[in-house]
């Protein structure tokens, strides 16, 4: 049982960080791919972190419980500084003038 | 459950050096900061991984909490960096 | 009654007094989880360092002198809020995945910077705004100034459905009116 929850978590986790790799590969402008990191990056590494720390509550000690809190805390960390980042990022680049993509220049 | 650690592992590994290639041909700056931070929030997963893999998590979960915060740190303080460099006009080219 | 400025004095104690409490007790439970260790000298190290910690950077995290720590009702509000923010993670990833494995994905994307204005007054709200906006689907937040956000939009419906919902949720979490 927990093995499964933990092995979804983290199979899911990788599927949403090849979408936003993926997307940060093709998407043709720098706003457009401050959207793939943004929010994949935030979810998928969620994901995976909240399946390795249930995985390990699997031996039920109590010295368990605390690794995991802290698993959660860096769970909690990344949901919170990751769009802050972006948003950083973005703000420096919009501040530096970068044009968002037109299709009509490219074709 | 080893086996499929070691195979997530490098996926992400793979992944990871795949967003490389952003860092390495950018176009502007702020490109490859923004896939630098990204590989550096991949790593904070992949040492949890690894801690998983060598049984020491408890140990392992400090170096990726310390990797989190100098990751949002640095990421910050570039994203500082460039947003004041741009005011002054001779260094315009460099981000762009 | 008999002497309002003394008790409006030891309101403005009491509210100094407050927040500090508040930093402590998180520094303390940080140190609690982050050692592990229960003896009553790893303890006592603790209580010391939280207590410079507190001594020193309140002001910090808590810059105005008026600001109450937040009561439990407001606490509570934030529960629905996050499975609700959790549901549209979930949607912006999709968006992406299914943008970014699109064979023609320049033909699929339609970028838009719009400005908005909003009528939150804290900091706070404002803060809780913009990283709503950035995690859901197809919008990012460039930056505030004073009341104007600038947000990127990935494609029109994005821009479309951007500033109605998302407002009145934050608008209602903090009582204030949208």
């Amino acid at each position: 049982m927990i093995h499964g929850i933990a092995m979804g978590c983290i199979a899911l986790g990788i599927v949403f960080f090849f979408g936003a790799t993926v997307g940060l590969l093709r998407f043709p402008d720098f706003y457009s791919r401050v959207h793939a990191a943004g929010k994949g990056d935030t979810l998928s590494s969620m994901l995976m972190l909240f399946g390795l720390g249930v995985l390990v509550l699997e031996d039920g000690h109590a010295a368990d419980i605390l690794v995991f809190i802290k698993i959660m805390m860096i769970c909690v960390f990344v949901f919170l500084t990751s769009p802050t980042t972006t948003h950083a990022l973005t703000d420096a680049g919009y501040a530096a003038g970068v044009k968002p993509w037109d299709r009509g220049e490219h074709e | 459950m080893r086996l499929f650690l070691n195979a997530s592992g490098l996926i992400m590994f793979i992944l990871m050096t795949a967003i490389l290639y952003r860092v390495a041909r950018g176009p502007t700056v702020i490109d490859r900061i923004v896939s630098a931070n990204m590989i550096g929030t991949k790593t904070t997963v992949l040492l949890v991984i690894i801690g998983s893999l060598f049984s020491r998590v408890e140990m392992y979960v400090d170096f990726a909490l310390t990797y989190a915060l100098l990751n949002f740190i640095g990421s910050i303080a570039a994203a500082k960096f460039f947003q004041h460099r741009r005011l002054s006009p001779e260094h315009d080219e460099e981000v762009l | 009654m008999i002497d309002p400025m003394g008790s409006e004095h030891r309101d403005v104690a009491k509210q100094r007094i407050y927040p500090k409490i508040w930093m402590f007790c998180v520094c303390m439970l940080t140190w609690v989880v982050f050692s592990g260790l229960f003896d009553p000298f790893h303890l006592s190290l603790g209580v010391i360092s939280s207590l410079i910690v507190t001594w020193a950077g309140t002001d910090i995290l808590f810059p105005d002198d008026q600001s109450k720590p937040p009561s439990v009702a407001f606490s509570l509000g934030f529960v629905p809020y996050l499975a609700w923010l959790l549901y549209k993670i979930i949607l912006a990833n999709l968006h992406v995945f299914r943008l970014a494995l699109a064979p023609d994905v320049k033909h699929r994307i339609e970028p838009s910077i719009i400005k908005f204005k909003t009528n939150l007054k804290s900091d706070f709200a404002k803060f809780i705004l913009a990283n709503s906006i950035t995690l859901t689907p197809g919008t990012v937040t460039i930056r505030i100034e004073d009341n104007e956000f600038v947000v990127h939009a990935i494609d029109s419906v994005a821009a479309e459905g951007l500033q109605s919902e998302m407002e009145l949720r934050v608008a209602k979490l903090f009582g204030e009116v949208p």
